[in-house]
């Protein structure tokens, strides 16, 4: 890339250069910069882990992982790829084990990701072998540092980041504590596959102002009218949000006066049973999606709560992976109501499809367009909280807080 | 089973798909008894005994809710599914029902001609075969081999 062009725009973040999502140098620097930099990445939940020696697999932008649950009970995060020939230690996604042992020339390593035994390293028969003065543990799998919050397993890979909390900020550490109430209880996952660089689906995620207005569905049925009681908060530095809405009705009609595609008057569900939800948490809100930099979101839509993440396969390929969950004290109506209401979310989700194409038609728009800005000043220019969702701040947080990561 | 049920099997089958194949989502309710279950899932949550659907409906009045939101709610680009199914193996099924287990690929032509192999999998189907109207399913279960969709999945299967 010519650093010529690689200048952010004088305007600040109020202009996005289309480069940032078609730059190959710049995605190999995101990896190193933000990814394996001073940031905190989900991996999984605990859930998954959910006795001693075992493990699963995950990623760091597009780095793999491997996570695990030691035979004391410890979590730990590790690369997964051995020290040796640099092969992948678990080629399965899930699974039980007392160690990792790679599946090329079986080198042995400790649930912790040290390597305990290199096969045949003395040889056989006083043939062949390692000299004794080899360091076959030269260049291990690099080792996160691994901390939860409400059953949410997080890693870093950089001994600067500050502690997760610090990084997280109280907003959304009470964010996160308010949906994770209960031991989890996993019911279910799935990927979509996006054809997108992954900033723009963080873009959507963080944009409240698109909701009301790209899914129809949930306006019609009044689940997120922008004219609801809600609001923007927006942790310090920009990088992690939350965006909600009370479940309750206010019954606007600035849509109708605005004539949009959105309000389409006497448009009713035949089965509306499927939208029927409990105010679990006994607060009123209806919708919270929060989201931690750089690619982790928390999801309640009334009962249906789910997390999601993402994996950097390539410059315009994202792999979108959700679980979806309830908790262990759930009876037989709750989990009922979560599959119910799951109808909202994923590939085909009422709420949730266009999500997985919007990103991709920004892509294909703008390709070949990597010197002009798209403009990003929906309530204003700064990147504070707001009691309002039509506003663009969150999305200029993101980009305030990715700016300082990467130098830009 | 009889060489009847098995041909009234296949007929529904292959007039199901041909609703789906012919952007005919209107009638897709109708192959459904009143009170039904469909469920599109993954094996893999399916081979841990998780619940979770991609799109799960318990009744025909929630499959015209999607078919209404698929026509006049939801935003997605134009585009086709090509089902190919290959014979059902049937069994007897409780109160009368026909399981039918029947392995399904779905190419989905874009309206800009690109042709993916979106989907590959099985129906888990229970059916009644002597509905008023002929045979309907009162259980339709689509396992889908992969645990990836593409983009999105706004067509059912």
């Amino acid at each position: 890339m010519d650093s010529a062009i690689r200048q952010w725009p004088a305007d600040g973040v109020t202009r996005v250069p289309y480069w940032v999502y078609s730059d190959r140098d710049l995605f190999e620097d995101e990896q190193a910069r933000v990814f394996r930099g001073p940031t905190w990445n989900f991996l999984c939940l605990e859930a998954e882990l959910p006795k001693p020696n075992c493990y699963r697999t995950s990623a760091v932008g597009a780095m793999p992982v491997v996570v695990t649950r030691d035979s004391e009970g410890r979590l730990n995060a590790f690369e997964n790829r051995c020290a040796h020939r640099g092969s992948l230690l678990c080629i399965n996604e899930r699974g039980e084990a007392r160690d990792i042992v790679c599946v090329y020339h079986n080198w042995s390593y400790d649930l912790a990701g040290n390597l305990t035994a290199v096969a045949f390293r003395k040889g056989m028969g006083g043939k062949g072998g390692m000299p004794p003065d080899a360091r076959p543990d030269e260049n291990p799998p690099r080792k996160l540092r691994v901390d939860t919050i409400g059953g949410l397993i997080f890693g870093t890979l950089d001994a600067g980041a500050p502690p997760l909390e610090t990084y997280l900020g109280p907003e959304i550490v009470k964010g996160i504590r308010r949906v994770m109430r209960a031991p989890v209880r996993v019911l279910g996952s799935y990927s979509q596959m996006l054809h997108s660089n992954w900033k723009l689906y963080m873009e959507n995620v963080k944009d409240s102002y698109h909701a009301s207005l790209l899914h129809t569905f949930f306006t019609t049925f009044r689940l997120n009218r922008l004219s609801q009681k809600g609001g923007l908060v927006i942790s310090e530095g920009g990088g992690n949000h939350i965006s909600y809405s009370l479940a309750a009705d206010t019954g606007g009609k600035e849509y109708e006066q605005a004539g949009m595609r959105a309000a389409q008057e006497g448009f009713g569900l035949e089965a509306p049973e499927m939208l029927r939800h409990v105010d679990e948490y006994g607060d009123g809100v209806g919708l919270q999606i929060l989201s931690v930099f750089p690619t982790f979101v928390l999801q309640q839509t009334r009962n249906s709560l789910a997390v999601r993440r993402l994996v950097t396969h390539g410059l315009e390929k994202t792999e979108l992976v959700w679980t979806i969950f309830g908790f262990e004290d759930d009876d037989a109506a709750m989990t009922e109501r979560r599959l119910q209401q799951a109808n909202l979310i994923g590939p085909a989700g009422y709420i949730s499809m266009e999500d997985g194409a919007a990103p991709g038609f920004v892509q294909r728009g703008v390709n070949t367009a990597a010197d002009v800005l798209s403009v990003v000043e929906m309530g204003g220019r700064g990147i504070s909280s707001d009691d309002t969702r039509v506003t663009e701040a969150s999305v200029r947080g993101f980009w305030t807080f990715y700016r300082a990561r990467m130098g830009l | 089973m009889d060489v009847e049920t098995t041909l009234k099997v296949q007929n529904l089958q292959a007039r199901y798909i041909q609703a789906l194949d012919d952007d005919r989502l209107e009638d897709w309710p109708n192959f459904f008894t009143d009170q039904c279950r469909y469920l599109v899932t993954t094996a893999d949550n399916l081979a841990q005994g998780l619940p979770l659907g991609l799109i799960y409906a318990t009744s025909r009045a929630m499959l015209r809710d999607r078919v209404r939101s698929l026509r006049d709610a939801n935003v997605y680009e134009a585009q086709r599914y090509r089902h190919m199914i290959g014979p059902p193996v049937l069994e007897k099924g409780e109160g009368g029902l026909v399981h039918a287990r029947t392995n399904f690929m779905v190419a989905r032509i874009m309206h800009t001609g690109e042709t993916l192999l979106f989907a590959t999998g099985r129906y888990d189907d229970r059916i009644a075969p002597e509905e008023p109207q002929g045979p309907r399913f009162r259980e339709k279960v689509v396992v889908i081999d992969s645990r990836v969709v593409d983009t999105l999945l706004a067509i059912p299967l």
